[in-house]
């Protein structure tokens, strides 16, 4: 029974102490961005690994979800006889929630991955002990650069993510089924507000962008130097950014839409 | 065994210990290391050989005891200072450490674009010039994946040399080569120190290419010095470890068997226990 709590207590201690070294690598990661802002091709080249090679899930996930809404919208909306309002709903829907939570979800998977599998692997074959005996910061010139590339491109991504879905839901609602091309947009117009929709799914986005290139970066840096521990500090990036990001998504949809 | 006069020392070791958690690795090992010579430490897996080496380059602290380079105590030196140092120094590591997404030319470019402001046909002549050095001048714009071995350590011996240091330091250059790579290797050790008037210690146990290679040789064991001198001086040595070591050979004065219980007990035991 002791044993047991031993091992509770362990593992919350081991958790806490994990989190904090976390945070001091935030900031130092914060504090050592200055080479790569001042050089920005390499914050550029990042955000081609990071951003443009994740347009096509992000682009494809967008015009399906776009698409589903549009369905399914239509077929509730129908039943209030208020399918007029098919483009508000699918744009708010998107704008809103699933833009940022989406694509967040798959940024996390296909770039969020791919960061820490790379940093696992620079740090097991002694790429960044390398750089430090050149005199070379590690953190300066590879990890704040991939740290920024992911915060400028999840916005972008979740943007472009949304744009796709509408598309999409424009698609299957005013083409296919045949709801009113004109009320489909101005509706859509005169119900999406700039600052309470579209700047509060950029906000949520930006926040999600944030922590899962910082759960990849550090999950990546912290990993041990072997083939089990690149793999299992993978897997823990995408299992805790996932899991971040639904977290965050919920409390920041609390103080934004239901003014807590 | 050569006397050394203490201001011709580019590297002095004074009686350090250093520890990872409550293991200690090394326990009080003291060594000079003369300016323009190429030394070797040697011993046995995991008797503090390269740690010994990251003590030098300042990736470690000793728990006791002093690590001079160039007459500066190295955990004394700040952020900064020891980025300077660490500017004169070079080292190889065991696989190269090739950054894997810059081709050949942009390795050896890599710490004069990150550390000086010159002009790009400078670094194009220089990188060639590197390159022609190890040999390699025709693979610059392959990627390191597209390397052999030998290749690539040969690379990352161009790249460590970029910017002529003071002292290079070489973690297990020879292992896992082949014969040929290994006499490759051990020559551009010899001559690039030698060109470049530098300093530099090989961590090794590949003992017959070393001692061919190197002007003096330190033994370790169990986190200290207990041998040192010149490639003769240890092949004419008959303490019992130097001879060993030196010849190679499997039982003596370092034991075969991992200390364990008597093997007739250990077997009974086995047997009451129903283990096979």
């Amino acid at each position: 029974m002791i044993d047991f709590f031993e091992r509770l207590g362990g593992r919350a201690l081991g958790s806490v102490h994990r989190l904090g070294f976390a945070c001091r690598f935030l900031i130092l990661t914060l504090r050592n961005s200055g080479m790569c802002l001042r050089r920005f091709s390499l914050v550029t080249r990042e955000i081609y690994s990071a951003g443009v090679l994740s347009l096509i899930i992000i682009l494809v996930s967008g015009l399906f979800v776009g698409m589903v809404l549009g369905l399914q919208g239509y077929d509730t909306l129908e039943r209030y006889g208020s399918s007029s309002a098919l483009g508000v709903l699918v744009a708010l829907s998107l704008v809103r929630e699933l833009g940022p939570v989406v694509s967040g979800l798959l940024f996390a998977s296909r770039a969020g991955s791919a960061i820490t599998a790379e940093v696992g692997l620079m740090k097991a074959t002694e790429q960044l002990a390398a750089m430090e005996m050149m005199a070379v910061d590690p953190i300066a010139r590879v990890i704040a650069p991939r740290f920024w590339a992911g915060v400028i491109s999840m916005p972008l991504l979740a943007a472009m993510f949304s744009g796709m879905g509408v598309f999409g839901g424009y698609l299957v609602g005013v083409r296919l089924i045949g709801v009113d091309e004109g009320s489909f947009w101005s509706q859509m117009q005169a119900a999406v507000d700039f600052r309470e929709d579209i700047l509060n799914g950029v906000i949520k986005s930006l926040v999600f962008g944030i922590a899962v290139t910082w759960i990849a970066v550090f999950e990546g840096y912290d990993a041990p130097p072997t083939a089990e521990g690149v793999s299992g500090a993978t897997t823990r990036t995408v299992v805790t950014s996932s899991l971040s990001i639904l977290a965050l998504d919920f409390m920041l949809t609390a103080f934004m839409f239901r003014g807590v | 065994m050569p006397t050394k006069p203490a201001t011709d020392n580019l590297v002095e070791i004074d009686n350090v210990s250093f520890g990872y958690d409550k293991r200690l690795v090394l326990k009080g090992a003291s060594l000079d290391i003369r300016r323009g010579q190429v030394v070797a430490i040697m011993g046995l897996s995991g008797c503090g050989k390269t740690t010994l080496l990251r003590l030098i380059g300042g990736s470690l602290r000793p728990n006791r005891g002093e690590v001079r380079v160039g007459g500066r105590v190295v955990s004394r030196l700040n952020h900064e200072e020891l980025y300077a140092l660490r500017r004169r120094m070079g080292m190889l590591f065991q696989f190269g450490a090739l950054f894997t997404d810059m081709s050949c030319y942009e390795n050896v470019a890599f710490q004069m674009r990150e550390h000086t402001d010159m002009p790009q046909e400078l670094i194009d002549d220089l990188v060639l010039m590197k390159l022609q050095a190890v040999g390699l001048r025709g693979a610059h714009a392959l990627m390191p994946s597209e390397l052999s071995g030998g290749m690539a350590r040969r690379v990352a011996l161009a790249r460590t040399t970029a910017l002529d240091p003071m002292l290079i330091m070489y973690d297990e250059p020879l292992t896992g080569l082949d014969p040929v790579s290994m006499g490759v290797i051990g020559q551009l050790i010899r001559r690039l120190n030698d060109s470049l008037g530098a300093t530099s210690i090989i961590v090794t146990h590949d003992v017959a290419e070393a001692l061919e290679l190197v002007d003096y040789v330190f033994f370790m064991s169990e986190g200290v010095i207990i041998a040192q001198g010149t490639p003769d001086e240890l092949r004419a040595s008959d303490e019992p470890f130097v001879h060993q070591f030196v010849y190679g050979e499997t039982d003596g004065h370092l034991p075969f068997h991992y200390p364990a219980e008597d093997y007739a007990t250990d077997l009974r035991a086995a047997e009451a226990r129903g283990t096979p």
